[in-house]
C-alpha cells in the first residue's frame, strides 16, 4: 500500500492546447505578481517613509505620495490575478483544488483577509490629512494593512508548495502543518519579499522620472534624489536575492525528474539580473542631470529577469508532478473505461 | 468527488458560497451594473445643465462606489472561484473547461472594466478642470458599458448551469452560451440592476445634501425618475423569466411533487416582483411629486425588498437546477449523471481514492453503541465498528457532505431526528429511510450500494449519539483509502441472518 493518493482527474478535455494554457499562466501570472510587488513593497515604503516623515516633513509627503499608487496597484494585482487562477485551474485541477482544500479555511480566508487590507490602505489614503492629528493611530492603520499583506503571501506560497508534492497531501492536517512542513515556503517567501522592495525600487523610478515639476516640487526633495532613492531600493534588495536565491534553489524538495532545465533558467536569469545591476550601479553614480538615463534598459532587463524566473519556476513544478501526472491520466483512463463499462451493461441488468 | 473534501459542519457549505455570492451579485448589480450608467447620466445631466450640484453628487456616489467596488466587490468576484473550488471542485472545474474561453473573454472585460472605473474616478477633477468633461462623460459610459457587457457573460454561464441546452450532445462552448435561459435572465437582470441603483442612489443623495438645501429635492426628484423609467422593465423582465423556467425545468425533472413545490416558489418569486416594483413605483412617486416627505428610512424599504428580491431570485435559480448542480450532466453530490451506472453497482468506497479519517473525538462510541442489549462488545467488534462507522462517514463525505452537515445546518442528524425522534435508531430502518429520501425528487438518486448504504446508516446512527463537528480535510486531513475496510460487516448483523 502506498501513501501516495492517485485521484482520478475531470473526464473532460483541455479547452485548448497545453502550451497555450502555460503560456496564459506564466506570463499573466508574472504579470499579476509585478503588480502585488508594487502593492505590497509600496505599503511597506510608505510605512517605512512615514515613520521617517515623523522627523523630516519631506518624508511624510513622499510617503504620501507612494500611498497614492497603492489603490491603483493593488486593484490591478486583484484583477490579473484572474486570468492565471483560471488557467492553473485548468491546468492542475487536481493539484491545486487538493491543495486548496487541504489549506481550505485558511484559503478561504484569503478573501476577507484581503478586503480589509484594501480598506485600510484606502482609509489610510484617503484620511491622511484629516488624520494629521493623529498620526500614531495614521500609522497604525498603514501598520495592520501591512501585516495583513505580509500574511497573505503564506497562505498563496503553502498552496503552491502543497500542489506540487502529492505525497505530502496524506501527512498534513491543515494550513500551519502545511506551511511549516511541506517544500519551502519560507526562503519563497524571502525571495518574494525582497523582489517586492526591488520592484516597486524601480517603479519609484518610473513614477519620478515622468512626474511634472510642481509635483516633484510637493514632495520637497529634488528629482535625482528620488530616482536615487528608488534604484536603492531596487539594487540592494537585488543584491540580497544572489543570498536568497541561491537558498531557495538548495531548498527546493527532490523531485522525480531531473532539474537540470530549471538551474539552467534561474543561471540565465541571475546573469541578467547582474547586468541589470551594473547598469543600476552605472546610473546611481550619474550626475542628477543625467541620472534615469538607462531606466528603460533596466526594466528591460528586469523584466527578462522575471522572465526566466516564472520559466524556471514552471519547469519546476514541472517536474515535480509530470510522473503523478502520467499516473492520474492512467487512473482516469482506467476509470473512464470501467464507468463505459458499467453504462454498457447497465439496461441489460434491468431487463432481467 | 475525487478530492480532499473541505467540510464546514456548523453553517454548512453551501452557506458559504451563498453568502459571498449574493454579496457579490448585489453589489454588481447595484453598484457597478446599474450604477455606472446613472453616474455617467448624472454627469453629462450636469455639464448639459451646467449645475456643478449634479456634478459634485455623482462624484460623491462613484467615490462611494469606487471604494467598495474595488474592494468587497473585486474580492467576492474572486472569493467565488475560491468557495466554488471547495466546495464542489468537480462542479467548477467541469465548469472551466468548457467555459474557459468566455471566461476568458470576460477577464479582458474586467481588466477594461477595472482601468475604466480606476481612469474614471481619478481623472473627474483633473480632465474636469482641463475642460475635458465631454471626454470625461464618455468614459463613464465606456465604464457602464463594460460594467454590462461582464454581466452578460457571466449570465450566460449561470443560465448554463441550470439548463445545458444542446451542450449535453454537441460538447461545444457556443452551445452552452445559447443556452434557452440566458437572454431572459439578463432581460430581467439588467434593469434590475438599473432600478436598484436608483434606489441606492437616492439613499446616499440623503446624506450628501444638507436638508435644507433646494437641490436635495431636485436629486431626489431626477433619481426617482430614474428608477421609475426601469421599474416596469423589471416586471417584463421577470414576467419573461418567469415563463420560460418552467419549460426548462421539466426538461431536467418532470416529477410532480418538485413541480408542486418550484410553484410555490414560483408563484411566490412573482408576488415579490410584483410588490418589490410597486413599492418603488409609490416610494418613487413620492420622490417625484412630494421629496421634501422622503424620510432616509423610507429608502430602506425598496432597498431591502429588492435585495430580497434579488436574493430569492438566485435561491430560485439554485432550487430550479436541483438535483444537478450541472443540468442533466453532474449532481449536486459532484458526481455525474454517467458516473452512477458504475458507482451503483461497485459501491462509491470502492473507487474512493480519498478517506477521511475519524478524529479521536469522533471516535468515541456511547454505551448503547458499545453494549447493544445490555452485552458488551469485544475489542475487535468494536474495531469492526468503527471501521464500519469510518466507510460509513466517507460514504457521507462523498456523497452528502455538500448540502448536509453532520450536526449543523440541514443536518443528517436533524432529518433523521425528525423521522426517528429520541428512540435507538436501527441502521436497518435508517437505510430504509435513505431510499425513501432519495426518491425525492430534489435529492440526487442515492449514488452507492447497499454496502455504502449500509455504512451511512451505521454512520448515522454514530451521528445520534456523537455530537462532535465534522472535520473536513481542511482540519482532519486525509488518508489513501483502502477499499478493504468495507467488506468487513458486524458479527452480530451475520448472527441475525
Amino acid at each position: 500500500m502506498t501513501d501516495i493518493p492517485v485521484p482520478k482527474d475531470i473526464p473532460l478535455p483541455l479547452p485548448a492546447p497545453e502550451p497555450i494554457l502555460i503560456g496564459v499562466l506564466v506570463f499573466f501570472f508574472l504579470a499579476h505578481i509585478i503588480f502585488v510587488n508594487f502593492m505590497v513593497g509600496g505599503s511597506l515604503l510608505t510605512l517605512y517613509y512615514e515613520i521617517k516623515g515623523l522627523k523630516d516633513k519631506a518624508y511624510d509627503k513622499l510617503a504620501y505620495t507612494l500611498a497614492s499608487t497603492i489603490t491603483v496597484n493593488k486593484s490591478l494585482a486583484v484583477v490579473l490575478g484572474v486570468g492565471p487562477l483560471l488557467a492553473i485551474n485548468t491546468l492542475y485541477t487536481v493539484y491545486f483544488y487538493s491543495a486548496n482544500a487541504l489549506t481550505g479555511d485558511y484559503w478561504i480566508l484569503v478573501i476577507p483577509t484581503v478586503i480589509s487590507a484594501f480598506l485600510l490602505t484606502y482609509v489610510h489614503k484617503y484620511l491622511w490629512h484629516k488624520m494629521e492629528r493623529v498620526k500614531a493611530l495614521h500609522i497604525m492603520v498603514s501598520a495592520l494593512a501591512n501585516a495583513l499583506f505580509l500574511f497573505i503571501p503564506l497562505i498563496f506560497l503553502t498552496n503552491i508548495n502543497l500542489m506540487l508534492f502529492p505525497d505530502t497531501w496524506t501527512t498534513i492536517k491543515g494550513f500551519w502543518d502545511g506551511l511549516f512542513h511541506v517544500g519551502n515556503p519560507f526562503p519563497r517567501y524571502f525571495h518574494f519579499l525582497a523582489a517586492c522592495f526591488a520592484l516597486t525600487g524601480l517603479f519609484m523610478v518610473w513614477m519620478f522620472r515622468r512626474m511634472d515639476e510642481e509635483e516633484i516640487a510637493a514632495i520637497g526633495f529634488e528629482r535625482s534624489v528620488l530616482i536615487r532613492k528608488g534604484y536603492q531600493w531596487a539594487f540592494w534588495p537585488t543584491l540580497m536575492q544572489f543570498v536568497i536565491g541561491p537558498t531557495v534553489m538548495f531548498t527546493l524538495p527532490e523531485v522525480s525528474q531531473p532539474i537540470g532545465k530549471v538551474y539552467g533558467m534561474i543561471g540565465f536569469g541571475a546573469l541578467t539580473a547582474m547586468l541589470m545591476m551594473f547598469f543600476m550601479m552605472f546610473e546611481v553614480r550619474r550626475a542628477p542631470d543625467r541620472i534615469g538615463r538607462s531606466f528603460n534598459i533596466i526594466a528591460f532587463l528586469m523584466v527578462v529577469v522575471i522572465l526566466f524566473m516564472g520559466s524556471g519556476r514552471h519547469l519546476y513544478r514541472e517536474a515535480a508532478v509530470s510522473d503523478h501526472r502520467q499516473l492520474v491520466h492512467e487512473k482516469t483512463e482506467l476509470y473512464m473505461e470501467q464507468v463505459r463499462e458499467a453504462e454498457k451493461n447497465a439496461p441489460k441488468e434491468e431487463e432481467e | 468527488m475525487d478530492f480532499p473534501i473541505f467540510h464546514l459542519d456548523l453553517f454548512g457549505n453551501r452557506a458559504l458560497i451563498a453568502t459571498i455570492a449574493i454579496l457579490h451579485v448585489l453589489i454588481n448589480h447595484g453598484l457597478a451594473v446599474g450604477m455606472m450608467p446613472l453616474i455617467a447620466a448624472m454627469e453629462w445631466w450636469g455639464h448639459k445643465k451646467q449645475d456643478p450640484r449634479w456634478d459634485n453628487l455623482a462624484y460623491k456616489i462613484l467615490f462611494v462606489c469606487f471604494i467598495i467596488t474595488t474592494t468587497v466587490g473585486a474580492l467576492t468576484g474572486v472569493g467565488i472561484w475560491f468557495s466554488a473550488s471547495l466546495i464542489n471542485p468537480y462542479s467548477i472545474g467541469s465548469l472551466i473547461r468548457v467555459f474557459f474561453w468566455g471566461w476568458f473573454i470576460e477577464w479582458l472585460v474586467f481588466i477594461t472594466e477595472v482601468c475604466l472605473i480606476l481612469a474614471y474616478t481619478l481623472t473627474w477633477k483633473k480632465w474636469s478642470a482641463q475642460g475635458k468633461k465631454k471626454q470625461h462623460i464618455w468614459l463613464g459610459f465606456a465604464l457602464a458599458f463594460f460594467s454590462w457587457v461582464t454581466m452578460a457573460i457571466i449570465v450566460s454561464i449561470l443560465g448554463f448551469m441550470m439548463d445545458p441546452g444542446n451542450w449535453l450532445t454537441h460538447h461545444s462552448l457556443w452551445n452552452g452560451f445559447t443556452n434557452p435561459i440566458y437572454l431572459p435572465q439578463l432581460a430581467f437582470r439588467t434593469p434590475l440592476a438599473l432600478a436598484q441603483a436608483g434606489i441606492i442612489a437616492m439613499f446616499l443623495a440623503l446624506f450628501f445634501i444638507k436638508k435644507g438645501d433646494n437641490f436635495r429635492l431636485e436629486a431626489l426628484r431626477g433619481l426617482g425618475l430614474w428608477s421609475f423609467c426601469f421599474a416596469p422593465f423589471v416586471l417584463l423582465g421577470g414576467w419573461w423569466y418567469y415563463s420560460v423556467v418552467p419549460d426548462s425545468m421539466q426538461e431536467n425533472i418532470g416529477v410532480s411533487m418538485m413541480t408542486l413545490q418550484f410553484t410555490e416558489w414560483h408563484e411566490k418569486f412573482m408576488q415579490i416582483i410584483l410588490g418589490t416594483v410597486v413599492l418603488i413605483f409609490i416610494v418613487v412617486q413620492v420622490a417625484i411629486f412630494r421629496p421634501r416627505y422622503l424620510p432616509r428610512w423610507i429608502l430602506i424599504i425598496p432597498l431591502f425588498s429588492i435585495i430580497w428580491m434579488t436574493g430569492h431570485f438566485e435561491r430560485v435559480r439554485e432550487f430550479i437546477r436541483k438535483p444537478y448542480i450541472i443540468g442533466r450532466y453532474m449532481y449536486a453530490n459532484g458526481m455525474r449523471v454517467e458516473d452512477y451506472p458504475l458507482l451503483q453497482r461497485d459501491g462509491v468506497l470502492a473507487h474512493m481514492t480519498y478517506s477521511h479519517p475519524l478524529s479521536e473525538e469522533e471516535k468515541k462510541l456511547a454505551p448503547e453503541q458499545i453494549s447493544p442489549g445490555g452485552k458488551n462488545l469485544t475489542k475487535e467488534q468494536v474495531d469492526i465498528l468503527l471501521g464500519r462507522i469510518q466507510d460509513g462517514k466517507n460514504v457521507y463525505m462523498n456523497t452528502c457532505s455538500r448540502c448536509h452537515t453532520g450536526q449543523g445546518v440541514n443536518s443528517l442528524k436533524g432529518q433523521f431526528q425528525r423521522m426517528m425522534g429520541d428512540r435507538d435508531w436501527d441502521p436497518e430502518t435508517i437505510s430504509a429511510y435513505l431510499d425513501i429520501m432519495h426518491s425525492q425528487p430534489f435529492m440526487p438518486p442515492f449514488p452507492g450500494n447497499q454496502a455504502d448504504k449500509d455504512a451511512l446508516a451505521e454512520y448515522i446512527r454514530h451521528l445520534k449519539y456523537n455530537d462532535t463537528p465534522v472535520p473536513g480535510a481542511q482540519n482532519g486531513g486525509v488518508a489513501v483509502h483502502a477499499p478493504k475496510a468495507q467488506a468487513q460487516t458486524m458479527p452480530e448483523a451475520e448472527e441475525k441472518q
